[in-house]
């Protein structure tokens, strides 16, 4: 009888040190799998910057260092005149000042007209809109090699070649056709309430489109700001077509003339080149999320 | 009074047209316009300088005799078979190895994500230095293996993965639309595969892979359109030979280096016509291996 107790006491024991060998086996299995997942992901992260800190490394560095093997990652004197020399070797001011102002006015008109459009297709009834709205989704499919020519021959017909025109007028025409279906199916989502008791007090349909939906829209409209930014900041066809004087060039011509110097100097060629990937670099850090807002809300899950 | 509010009524049921009005004009003039005009122009030969001269389909057949054509083209292609799986697979793994719940993780997917919001000149010309034969990054690196690396751009055989190479590099852009995915899966599908007794393997390709396939759809097609008008890279790197000249470049050559707009458009057409087809071939296909939640909508 005793001994029975003894026993299935012992037994007990037993089970729960078995269990304890379970769970500490599991645990460890748990930390091997985490090591080794944080070995690949350091490793692919790794891989993902090198490219940058190469790129980093390099435009510190004058001639003579750039071409030593081993490389030194981290010079012993760091070259800061490449950064000054670049800006010097072409009118990199002039070119800072040219896409600025491209991207700057392109922004404007294609938020603002994208929201003006995108806001008649989500909130009217009015007959063809079903039918325009697919044609509006068409659109998206065409892809812009068709119409470069055409295009390019109207803007020569009517003298514009040569001026920022033809980068910057077209944006004020309803802008993209992605940034339009994007925006309405945003301002779908915006409850009818809002805009009835503003109905109510009188306002216009440009009011409450102005007054309401552009103000409670912002991180939709930010996202779509970015995307214009980053499309015409590293727009090289269109600048390449239109632009033909010197003075008119973009940071992007502007970066492919250090090319055609007499001999490529990577140190100053790596600053220039980062100096131009700035801009991109502080908006990606400043506004990460909307740089992935627009998965979640164009809805592309089938 | 009375009348005046019904044409007021009448007017108001117009009143989208004024919103979309920008759109519809630009629609006109820079779409619709341009496209008919570019079916004209496409049998015309025209340089730009002189009047167009109407030569009924010869573009398209000088086009269908022409070497560098079939070159640009075949170019375009290897790049496109090649480059697309890999970048969809590339993203889908990394996409996965970013959906566990592990600290630093968002630090991570930020690194992972970084190369794809840069593009432009500026990361052509940093590629060009970084597949540098003799002072660039990757065969150092090699070097230090004891493995003496390629010519990459000069090399001929080496253009078209240098390409590759690059693109990859970019395939933490797609990791967000799979992330987004992931993290849509009801977890307790796992959890039944498990109690079945299901390995890590069985669950990713009986309820991950099924369930990625709309966005694994959406990717494709994005990923051959944008293969098909590869530009910038392709225009300041050039490579070995015609080895890196793609479609669009050809295109451009001709149109504004040679002023041949007769004939670059109906390049744009042939282009055109490839692109929409490939479309059409995926979507037709889509309903044999794109799966569709039937309670969706």
């Amino acid at each position: 009888m005793v001994s029975k107790v003894e026993t299935v006491v012992e037994n007990d024991v037993q089970v729960s040190e078995e269990l304890k060998r379970i769970k500490r086996r599991k645990k460890r299995r748990e930390i091997i799998r985490k090591t080794i997942l944080y070995i690949i992901i350091s490793i692919g992260g790794i891989l993902a910057m090198l490219p940058f800190l190469w790129m980093l490394s390099t435009s510190l560095k004058d001639s003579s260092v750039v071409f030593q093997i081993p490389p030194q990652w981290i010079p012993e004197r760091f070259a800061w005149e490449n950064y000054p020399n670049a800006i010097k070797a072409i009118p990199f001011i002039r070119y800072t000042f040219n896409s600025a102002f491209i991207t700057v006015m392109k922004m404007i008109g294609e938020v603002f007209t994208a929201a003006l459009v995108a806001y008649g297709f989500a909130r009217f009834r009015f007959p063809g809109r079903r039918i325009l709205f697919l044609i509006l989704l068409a659109t998206i499919m065409i892809p812009g090699e068709i119409t470069l020519i055409p295009v390019f021959i109207m803007f020569k017909q009517i003298g514009w070649i040569d001026s920022f025109k033809p980068l910057i007028v077209p944006a004020y025409f309803g802008g993209s056709a992605v940034f339009i279906f994007f925006l309405r199916q945003y301002f779908a989502s915006i409850p009818k309430e809002l805009e009835e008791a503003a109905r109510i007090d009188g306002c216009s349909s440009f009011q409450i489109f102005y007054k309401i939906f552009l103000p409670i829209s912002k991180p939709a409209l930010a996202t779509i700001a970015i995307w214009s930014f980053q499309g015409s900041w590293n727009d090289l066809l269109g600048p390449l077509i239109y632009l033909n004087s010197l003075d008119k060039f973009t940071l992007q011509i502007g970066l492919t003339m250090y090319q055609s110097l007499n001999k490529v100097e990577w140190g100053q060629l790596m600053a220039a080149s980062l100096l131009v990937l700035l801009p991109v670099l502080i908006l990606f850090f400043s506004a990460q999320k909307y740089f992935t807002e627009g998965i979640k809300l164009t809805g592309i899950k089938g | 009074m009375k009348q005046k509010n019904k044409l007021y009524k009448k007017l108001k049921k117009y009143e989208g047209y004024l919103f979309i009005l920008p759109w519809m004009l630009g629609m006109l003039l820079f779409t619709i316009g341009p496209i008919l005009f570019a079916i004209y122009i496409g049998f015309t030969e025209w340089k730009i300088l002189t009047k167009p001269n109407f030569i009924g389909f010869q573009n398209y057949i000088d086009i269908f005799h022409d070497e560098n054509f079939w070159n640009s083209l075949m170019v375009t292609v290897k790049y496109a078979v090649f480059a697309v799986p890999l970048g969809i697979i590339t993203s889908l793994t990394i996409a996965i190895l970013m959906n566990t719940e592990i600290k630093g993780i968002r630090f991570f997917r930020t690194v992972y994500y970084l190369p794809a919001v840069v593009s432009g000149v500026a990361v052509a010309l940093l590629w060009r230095w970084v597949l540098d034969p003799e002072f660039g990054l990757i065969n150092l690196l090699l070097a230090q293996i004891g493995i003496q690396g390629p010519g990459w751009l000069s090399d001929p055989d080496w253009v078209l993965p240098s390409y590759i190479l690059m693109a990859l590099w970019g395939a933490g852009g797609g990791m967000i639309t799979y992330l987004v995915g992931l993290r849509e899966v009801p977890q307790n599908l796992y959890e039944a595969a498990e109690i079945d007794g299901a390995g890590p393997l069985t669950k990713f390709f009986k309820i991950t892979l099924p369930l990625m396939t709309p966005i694994l759809f959406y990717n494709l097609i994005m990923g051959i359109i944008g293969a098909f008008r590869k530009f910038t890279d392709a225009y300041i790197l050039g490579g070995a030979g015609n080895q890196g000249k793609f479609y669009l470049v050809y295109l451009y050559d001709n149109a504004f280096k040679y002023f041949k707009m007769g004939y670059a458009t109906a390049l744009a057409w042939i282009l055109f016509v490839i692109i929409f087809l490939l479309t059409l071939i995926i979507f037709k296909s889509s309903s044999l291996w794109v799966y569709y939640e039937s309670n969706d909508d």
